[in-house]
């Protein structure tokens, strides 16, 4: 640092890709993701014929995944967990005028120790109706994530929908 | 896949004074999405806040909300709003409360949703509340607004950094 300057701050937060829904699929890809970064977060808006995004990754499609729910409709919060599931609840997509909204953070994704978590803050309000869920993941695997897939539980992504993957680092 | 640093802070201000309504404007519209970060505390007993788009205070807002007061969880819901509600914040200043806006593709032309967070603790008491947020306006959002309900204030030391967030 030279004298009279600010220090030097590497940005931590990187763009790594997005992906577009397309109307005639309903999966959203991203593969090839890179090291070197600690955790991951999604950051999604988006339509579909589906009610939530479902997550999975290195194309593990057994029943690795499991979840737990805390969510509000407006009247009542309540709260439930699963498990044995073959992918993990993601961001709400409601099928709606009202787009839903989602962010998903992926901690230390690189690991090859541990199992990987993920948390989710998503929910959709269309004056009137909606609902807002945080939720926890867990996928039972030592793998290091190199792809995520989201996939609709029924039906295709809306050329509307957005996903936006970035890259948090450490020093 | 190309990376490229973000999450940028775009303005921040620290209140020097008593003061109700804490603006963002001319917000660039080269951003995905944008973040509010707020540490607020009020002058005297507890405020309502509210987050204004564009400053549009007619009723276009609506929300569902997840709530955490210690004992019981609860969900609720505003409709056709002119009070982007958030929370009750406390008059304590050294417990503050932490308020977190996710405000995405507010350049775009669709209606605007956002998700909030509210984290405040008073060794005691306390709320956790998780809110999704529409704006039903199709217009770029260029300006935001942080308002105390009328008549009280944010006290000295609130702090409020907006971010922008530039998907690749």
């Amino acid at each position: 640092m030279l004298v009279g300057n600010n220090y030097y701050i590497p940005p931590a937060f990187e763009s790594i890709a997005t992906a577009t829904g397309t109307g005639s699929s309903g999966t959203i890809t991203f593969s090839s993701i890179p090291s070197g970064y600690k955790h991951l977060q999604i950051r999604s808006i988006a339509t579909s014929s589906s009610s939530y995004g479902m997550i999975r990754f290195n194309s593990d499609s057994s029943s690795n995944y499991v979840s737990h729910f805390l969510y509000g409709d407006g009247s009542s919060a309540s709260a439930t967990g699963l498990t044995g599931l073959t992918s993990l609840y993601g961001p709400r997509a409601d099928n709606s005028t009202y787009f839903s909204v989602g962010i998903v953070d992926i901690l230390d994704f690189d690991s090859s120790t541990k199992y990987k978590t993920i948390r989710v803050l998503t929910g959709q309000d269309s004056n009137g109706s909606g609902l807002i869920m945080v939720n926890s993941g867990l996928w039972l695997s030592t793998s290091a994530i190199t792809s995520i897939t989201i996939n609709t539980q029924s039906g295709n992504w809306a050329t509307t929908a957005q996903f936006a993957l970035y890259g948090i680092k450490e020093l | 896949m190309a990376a490229g640093a973000t999450y940028e802070p775009i303005a921040t201000t620290t209140l020097t004074s008593a003061q109700q309504t804490i603006t963002f404007s001319s917000i660039p519209s080269t951003y995905t999405d944008l973040r509010l970060v707020i540490v607020a505390m009020a002058t005297s007993g507890t405020i309502d806040t509210w987050l204004y788009m564009n400053n549009d205070t007619e009723t276009n807002y609506s929300s569902t909300r997840l709530s955490g007061e210690g004992t019981t969880a609860s969900s609720a819901r505003i409709t056709t709003s002119s009070q982007p509600y958030d929370t009750n914040l406390a008059s304590i200043s050294t417990l503050p409360c932490l308020i977190t806006h996710d405000i995405f593709s507010y350049a775009g032309s669709t209606n605007k949703t956002w998700l909030t967070t509210v984290s405040m603790d008073k060794n005691g008491s306390g709320v956790v509340h998780r809110y999704v947020k529409l704006w039903r306006s199709t217009s770029a959002i260029n300006r935001l607004d942080y308002t105390a309900a009328t008549a009280t204030t944010f006290a000295i030391g609130t702090t409020a950094t907006l971010y922008g967030i530039k998907a690749a």
